[in-house]
């Protein structure tokens, strides 16, 4: 009977955060107008979403994260498993990497905005950039971490180095390269957001965000906080579903 | 005294009249020398090993047990020496290798199947061959274990089983073992034996096994390999010649007892010496 209820668990977390929500509102603890209630937020997310402002930058706001992972990855995959697959020219890079891996990528706005201009391309460019890096570190590790017995197997029976790298060194580095895509899109979709609110935006979810609040339209401003929440949840639940199935052996 | 109960130290090439039909050397190991920086772990080492036979190797902790198979096999290059397998080098045989770490040592992306054919498809074999080999191979050894499964959902024992099919999907010449068991648990480790047992028996494949258990190196073994303490040396090299299959009431063979008594007394001289 306990196990049973188990799966339902997580939805107590939410029930009791509207619950406290409503109450809040309730016994006035904040000025209705920075707090509405839930239920004027989420009739403004569904009136946004369905055929609404919000539902539009929803979808610029996915176009350019995913835009930029899939930038980030196609330059980081290669470049990772090259560099991974030597221990010493990694070591030699990996200063570097972790430098600007640990630069906030916002403080790379304005080299970008000269490069680049006030268009779409400094704000996918930003986050490509940002979430490459982090894919690269985990390639890169994943590739040296590679257990030497599986690869001596190979060798052993007759496998070429190609061989070797092909068929055992890139599908072992799969579940950390797959950790790097997973942290890579969102700290992707984070830049992107805070791109949108500042870098002369006219749409995507941080846009809409700070128009709101300029507006002081709340529900709208909350629903599309919970709309940009919602979509980076929905993100790592994707690639954690594709790491499932194309990574099935990870972690057994 | 029972049959083959007779101790005998086999100099190399010469074979005693009681036992079975004269066996040419197989491997010969000449003038083999290995140091790891200053450690010297093989020194002009000679050893033959004979066609046909299971050979066990043990010796102290540290004398180069699975050394001497890595640097056979081709995982570690020795600095000097010659190795010959029928007088050609090893990349002209083929020959199976088996890890101590099976986990390790298969690839967890690939089902049971497609691990035990990838010898196969290294040596460009096509898919329906390759099908057929594993098929023959499974039902030669009278394997029941779905081997359509990941090695992941399989026990320690299975997987092991896999890794050793795997070895032998290219009838090799030669078959490495580096203690092969010492990963599982004991009740695995005494059905595993009897499944290599029958292996050998089917197949008669020449086999080097690395062992750390002196009655699983006897009761699997037609030579003991006894090695000193670095830089190694042959301590003996003791034939036991109880006919197969071998079952449990062997271990209270007088044979047995006799030649895990010899081995342990060459064992312990030997560890004492170091």
């Amino acid at each position: 009977m306990r196990k049973a209820f188990d799966p339902f668990l997580p939805v107590l977390g939410v029930i009791g955060l509207i619950a406290l929500w409503y109450l809040a509102v309730w016994i006035r603890i904040v000025d209705p107008v920075l707090l509405p209630s839930p239920t004027d937020t989420f009739q403004a997310m569904y009136k946004g979403l369905a055929g609404g402002r919000l539902g539009f930058d929803f979808v610029k706001t996915v176009e350019r994260t995913i835009l930029a992972t899939v930038i980030a990855a196609a330059i980081a995959i290669p470049l990772g498993v090259f560099l991974g697959a030597s221990e010493r020219l990694y070591r030699s890079v990996e200063f570097v990497v972790d430098f600007f891996r640990s630069t906030p990528a916002s403080a790379m706005f304005p080299l970008f905005l000269v490069l680049f201009g006030v268009g779409n391309e400094t704000k996918i460019s930003v986050a490509a950039f940002g979430a490459a890096l982090v894919i690269l570190f985990n390639v890169a590790y994943g590739v040296m971490n590679a257990r030497k017995t599986r690869l001596l197997a190979a060798k052993v029976m007759g496998a070429s180095r190609l061989q070797v790298l092909t068929g055992v060194v890139l599908l072992e580095s799969m579940p950390q390269t797959f950790i790097g895509l997973r942290n890579g899109v969102s700290l992707a979709l984070v830049i992107i957001v805070v791109a949108e609110m500042f870098i002369g935006s006219t749409d995507g979810l941080g846009h809409r965000v700070f128009e709101a609040q300029q507006l002081f339209n709340m529900p709208d401003m909350y629903a599309a906080i919970f709309a940009a929440g919602a979509l980076g949840y929905g993100l790592n639940l994707l690639f954690l579903v594709v790491e499932r199935h194309f990574v099935h052996w990870s972690g057994k | 005294m029972a049959d083959g109960a007779v101790l005998t130290r086999i100099e190399t090439g010469g074979v005693p009249g009681s036992a079975p039909p004269a066996t040419a050397s197989h491997v010969t190991v000449r003038g083999l020398t290995k140091r790891f920086g200053t450690a010297s772990i093989y020194e002009r080492f000679d050893l033959d090993i004979p066609r046909g036979m299971l050979v066990s190797v043990f010796g102290p902790n540290g004398c180069g047990k699975s050394t001497l198979i890595n640097i056979i096999a081709g995982l570690i290059p020795p600095d000097a020496g010659e190795i010959l397998f029928d007088g050609k080098p090893l990349h002209e045989i083929k020959f199976g290798y088996v890890f101590q770490n099976y986990r390790e040592a298969l690839f967890p992306w690939l089902r049971s199947v497609d691990n035990i054919e990838y010898p196969l498809k290294l040596l460009k074999i096509p898919k329906a061959q390759r099908r057929a080999r594993v098929e023959q191979l499974v039902n030669h050894l009278g394997v029941k274990i779905d081997i359509k499964r990941y090695p992941y959902e399989m026990s320690g024992g299975q997987q092991q089983l896999i890794s050793i099919m795997r070895a032998l999907v290219v009838e090799p010449e030669i078959l490495f073992l580096d203690e092969p068991f010492s990963a599982l648990d004991y009740e695995m480790t005494l059905f595993m034996r009897e499944q290599l047992q029958r292996i050998f028996m089917e197949t008669g494949t020449t086999t080097v096994l690395v062992s750390h258990d002196l009655e699983e190196a006897v009761y699997l073994a037609d030579r003991i390999l006894l090695l000193s303490r670095g830089p190694a040396q042959i301590a003996d090299y003791v034939r036991f010649d109880t006919a197969r299959p071998r079952t449990d009431t062997t271990l209270s063979d007088n044979a047995f007892i006799a030649t895990k008594a010899h081995c342990l007394e060459v064992f312990q001289r030997e560890v004492r010496k170091g």
